[in-house]
């Protein structure tokens, strides 16, 4: 009986639903540029390749789908419905190039964007990890403070290599002497002779990994142990200073120093060190640089400062530049051109060399200002392509161990930070909490759950916001999607249910916010069927009253549109 | 009283008339995992086991399981005699009592000296390579007994304590389950009643189906793959073999009450429970500085006090012929003892532990000469040791899988199975 009732109920749903709009596809066209060369040349050298390979592109993704893409990658987090309403009701044709510009330029939306890119670097810096062990070296606040600062004056990215790379002073914020550049290498240099330091540094900014070679020559690649222990040396005048919480020997925080350096032979005029080759002999070395530049070989810092000579001709390195680029684009494709994006060279060579040797000098002609490489990425053909596969390119895949062609955009789970800073905007919520330094806290102490370390000497370390159990029972169970699906007065469904929208809207409203999209006819029917059984009390045949059984389906909808691959994934 | 909220076009009588007479029934609810029990007695059932004891770091074993005393690299410690015929470490008392179920191959022989890759490497039979993610030993054996385990609800590849490595091409389906040594899985309770949550899932199966429907790559499936595994493991009895403190006092105690102990111990709890593999992680080996103070004073009592337990637990219970017990690091280190009284990273001559599933114990297999720094005997690597725990496992070696590009690939890379284990 009830269910004859409920397909009749089921038809009338279908019926009243069947002249709702659908969400409309972009028609295809050929590329724009925008009148911006480098996207010009992004888009030439691609076609190139999928011309090469027969490949054809997808259809151009939807205008929501490169709206929520774009407010993902640049500020990390998915747009408000305010905001996607902004984009899509525009009907300006240079639209697209005019929310990158005010993304990266508009003020409303620095201290997102200083954010955004300040996590993302703190994980290349310091891993997720780095400054939450007892007593570290590292202080995270300090290092995030120096970032983000960076990020919001939007300093140009070799000054920023050179600070952290060259930084002295203390790590911790509101200490005298406060350099938070430092956090970098404050857990690396005074171990294993620096070992850490040289790996991180060469691999980080020079995309070359050397920490192989620091035993045998490289099984790969052309580095040898000699070049890794030269490398090497640029470090050995720097120390990382304990200090301590008065009266006690826990560890408060720590002050990168360089002092002169005696050598392993003694002589700090002529200031070697010693490394031990396979077969037992020792051989010395000094500081050479990657590409063969000699320094001085004093250990005094006031004749030679090693780590700034090494500042100099890391700016100076094309290796930089393209190591950037690559760093870049994979933040923005999921893939660089190289895999893994830090270890170029000839060993491993990179999917489209015209175009990555090119992005790199163009980062260094525009003075390295990142934001225009963002700009000439986003604005690009393959950014906005939609997600879906067809005939033409399902040979496309990096996951088959092709290399990637970005003839369609690949589909990527947000990142934890993602998804926590999106639940924020989605529900309203960041509106109402604390301080800045307050919500970092808590955001920081939310993300440790994920993390896995493994107590090595290199950091190692792995997430378990990788899309497998955990994270699927934090998105069922946990604290986070309860609040954001939490119907107390004020709360983000409590306000829409209370708004003067119709139920529809409602709905629609609730897809927008998570989907950036409609729902479907069959979505719609679903989602009144969860009125019906919240309205009679679920399987418990009593009767609650119509609000809050409304109230109590608009979470169970919520709850479905944020549990959803959809939703969690960049598409 | 608010209205209740009318379907925009809808006759709100009309509406309320279906509201009254629609049961909760009306969502086609999705049931819980349980659809693979009916044809449970129809399969063979292969009730063996694995557990690796995964050491993070690259564990010393010439101080621990092929001691060099004598030696200019021997460092301080002493052999001591065992219930197998083989010597150990003087700071491994209680696991000395044990060796009769365990083998030390002493002659390994691999190439991968950085924690990454050697990780890499020793749990997958694979070096690291650019276009392929090979599965891990978990994955491996967690994909070639789930069939005959149709009972099972927790998740067939778990790891204790670490993060072991991934499922590589045999997709997330068989990615470890990571958890904590406390027992306890975070966000397992779900905060509502069961029908409510079951209209929920049906009301996001929708919308999971639509977009894997776009046809728009692996991860859309991979993820509604999850939540299926998800929502059986939330509701599963099977669950409680994660709660160790339900283990007497004098157990626990047995097994140490450090997170490696209650790490192992949950290990033979969920061998019991079904699970085909667990990775159980003891991190703190990668010893550049101050080695045998660490070793003797922090690490290996720890080892010894839960390693042992676990042998001695598992053969009394009967389940020792049916398990795999591994031992093993990424690398193991120099025997030149450094300016710092460290071993630094080496793979070129170390030891690996195996016993139970059949596999000899009391025994050591192959040599290294008299300072340690090079194998006599016939080389093992990390297929090896993968081929001939699947051996033991009953797994065939001729098993070969697919990669998705279309490339086969022999189970354990094709290693080769150590004889002296099986004859």
């Amino acid at each position: 009986m009830a269910e004859r009732l409920c397909s009749q109920l089921l038809a009338l749903v279908a019926l009243m639903l069947a002249t709702s709009p659908l969400t409309v596809l972009s028609a295809p066209r050929g590329p724009n540029d925008f009148g911006i060369p480098q996207v010009a040349k992004i888009n030439e050298e691609l076609r190139k390749t999928w011309d090469a390979y027969e490949l054809k592109p997808s259809q151009a993704a939807t205008e929501s789908e490169w709206c929520r893409r774009v407010y993902l990658d640049i500020i990390g987090r998915i747009p408000s419905v305010d905001e996607l309403q902004e984009f899509t009701k525009n009907r300006s044709a240079t639209k697209k190039a005019d929310l990158v510009g005010k993304l990266l330029y508009d003020d409303k939306y620095t201290e997102e964007y200083a954010r955004n890119w300040t996590t993302v670097w703190t994980t290349v810096l310091i891993g997720r990890a780095g400054g939450t062990e007892r007593n570290s070296l590292t202080n995270r606040e300090g290092m995030q403070k120096y970032l983000r600062d960076g990020f919001a004056r939007n300093k140009p990215y070799n000054e920023m290599v050179d600070e952290l790379v060259t930084a002295t002073g203390s790590n911790r914020p509101g200490a005298e002497n406060f350099n938070g550049a430092v956090n970098f290498l404050a857990m690396k240099v005074n171990d294993e002779k620096g070992t850490q330091a040289t790996a991180d540094t060469a691999k980080i900014f020079l995309g070359l990994q050397v920490q192989c070679t620091q035993c045998h020559n490289h099984p790969f690649n052309d580095w040898e142990q000699q070049k890794f222990w030269e490398f090497n040396a640029f470090f050995r005048q720097t120390r990382a200073l304990r200090q301590f919480t008065p009266g006690t020997r826990d560890i408060l925080g720590s002050e990168l120093v360089d002092q002169d350096f005696a050598g392993e032979g003694g002589t700090p005029s002529d200031a070697e060190i010693y490394y031990e080759l396979r077969n037992g002999l020792l051989k010395a070395a000094y500081p050479v640089f990657v590409d063969e530049t000699e320094i001085g070989k004093s250990g005094f810092v006031n004749e030679v400062n090693r780590r700034d000579k090494l500042g100099e001709l890391i700016q100076q390195s094309e290796y930089m530049d393209m190591c950037v680029a690559n760093r870049y684009w994979s933040h923005f494709f999921g893939y660089g051109f190289t895999k893994p994006i830090d270890d170029m060279g000839p060993h491993n060579p990179a999917s489209h060399p015209e175009l990555l040797e090119y992005l790199g000098q163009q980062v260094r002609e525009h003075s390295y200002n990142l934001k225009e490489l963002i700009r000439w990425i986003t604005l690009s053909e393959a950014y906005s392509l939609t997600s879906r596969v067809t005939k033409a390119n399902e040979k496309d895949d990096p996951l088959l161990g092709e290399t990637p062609k970005f003839t369609h955009f690949y589909l990527r789970q947000m990142q934890a930070e993602e998804l926590y800073e999106s639940l924020l905007v989605a529900t309203r919520a960041a509106e109402t909490s604390g301080s800045y330094e307050a919500q970092e806290r808590s955001k920081s102490q939310w993300l440790s759950q994920f993390v896995l370390a493994f107590g090595t000497d290199d950091g190692g370390e792995s997430t378990t916001f990788n899309g497998t159990i955990p994270q699927a029972l934090m998105m069922f169970n946990g604290e986070l999607i309860k609040n954001a699906t939490d119907a107390k007065k004020g709360s983000f469904l409590w306000n829409i249910a209370n708004s003067n929208m119709k139920p529809q809207q409602q709905i629609d409203y609730l897809f927008q916010a998570g989907l950036a999209r409609q729902p479907t006819k069959d979505e719609l029917a679903i989602t009144y069927q969860l009125f019906v059984a919240r309205a009679t009390g679920g399987g418990n045949k009593k009767t609650i009253d119509t609000a809050a059984a409304s109230m109590a389906a608009l979470q169970d909808i919520w709850w479905a549109v944020l549990n959803s691959n959809e939703f969690i994934i960049n598409h | 009283m608010k209205n209740f909220a009318t379907p925009h076009g809808m006759n709100r009588r009309h509406f309320m008339s279906h509201l009254a007479g629609a049961s909760a029934m009306a969502i086609p609810a999705l049931t819980m995992g349980h659809t693979l029990q009916t044809h449970a007695q129809e399969l063979k059932r292969n009730r063996k086991s694995a557990i690796m004891l995964w050491m993070s770091g690259g564990p010393s074993t010439m101080d621990i399981w092929d001691l060099k005393p004598g030696a200019n690299t021997g460092g301080e410690f002493k052999p001591i005699s065992t219930s197998g015929d083989v010597q150990i470490s003087e700071h491994m008392p209680m696991m000395a009592k044990q060796m009769h179920n365990a083998a030390i191959i002493r002659s390994m022989s691999t190439s991968e000296a950085d924690h990454g890759r050697g990780r890499y490497y020793m749990h997958t039979g694979y070096k690291p390579v650019l276009n392929m993610e090979h599965p891990s030993y978990g994955a491996v054996i967690a994909h070639e007994t789930f069939d005959q385990r149709p009972e099972l609800e927790v998740p067939p590849f778990v790891t204790v304590g670490g993060g072991s490595e991934g499922p590589g091409f045999l997709g997330m389906a068989w990615a470890p389950f990571a958890v904590n040594s406390n027992g306890q899985i975070r966000n397992l309770q779900m905060g509502m009643e069961e029908h409510r949550l079951m209209q929920r899932m049906a009301a996001l199966d929708l919308v999971e189906k639509g977009f894997v429907s776009q046809n728009r790559g692996q991860a859309a499936e991979d993820h509604q793959n999850i939540l299926k595994k998800t929502l059986a493991l939330m509701t599963s009895e099977q669950m409680k073999a994660f709660r160790v403190a339900e283990e007497p006092q004098e157990v626990q105690e047995r097994y140490g009450m450090d997170s490696f102990g209650k790490g192992c111990l949950m290990a033979r709890r969920l061998v019991e429970a079904g699970v085909p593999f667990i990775e159980v992680d003891l991190g703190g080996w990668d010893m550049h500085t101050d080695i045998f103070n660490t070793l003797s004073n922090q690490r290996l009592p720890v080892l010894d006090r839960a390693m042992s337990a676990l042998f001695e637990d598992l053969e009394q219970r009967g389940l020792l012929e049916d398990t795999a017990v591994m031992w093993m690091g990424e690398f193991s280190r120099t025997p030149r003892i450094n300016g710092n009284t460290g071993r630094d990273h080496w793979a070129r001559s170390w030891s690996v532990v195996v016993g139970g599933a059949g596999m000899n114990g009391g025994i050591a297999v192959g040599k290294t000469n008299e300072d340690g720094t090079r194998v006599d005997t016939e080389p093992y690597t990390s297929q090896d040791v993968m081929a001939s725990v699947c051996k033991s496992l009953g797994i065939s070696l001729e098993t070969t899988f697919t990669s998705k590009s279309g490339r086969p690939m022999k189970i354990a890379n094709s290693g080769k199975v150590i004889k002296e284990l099986f004859a």
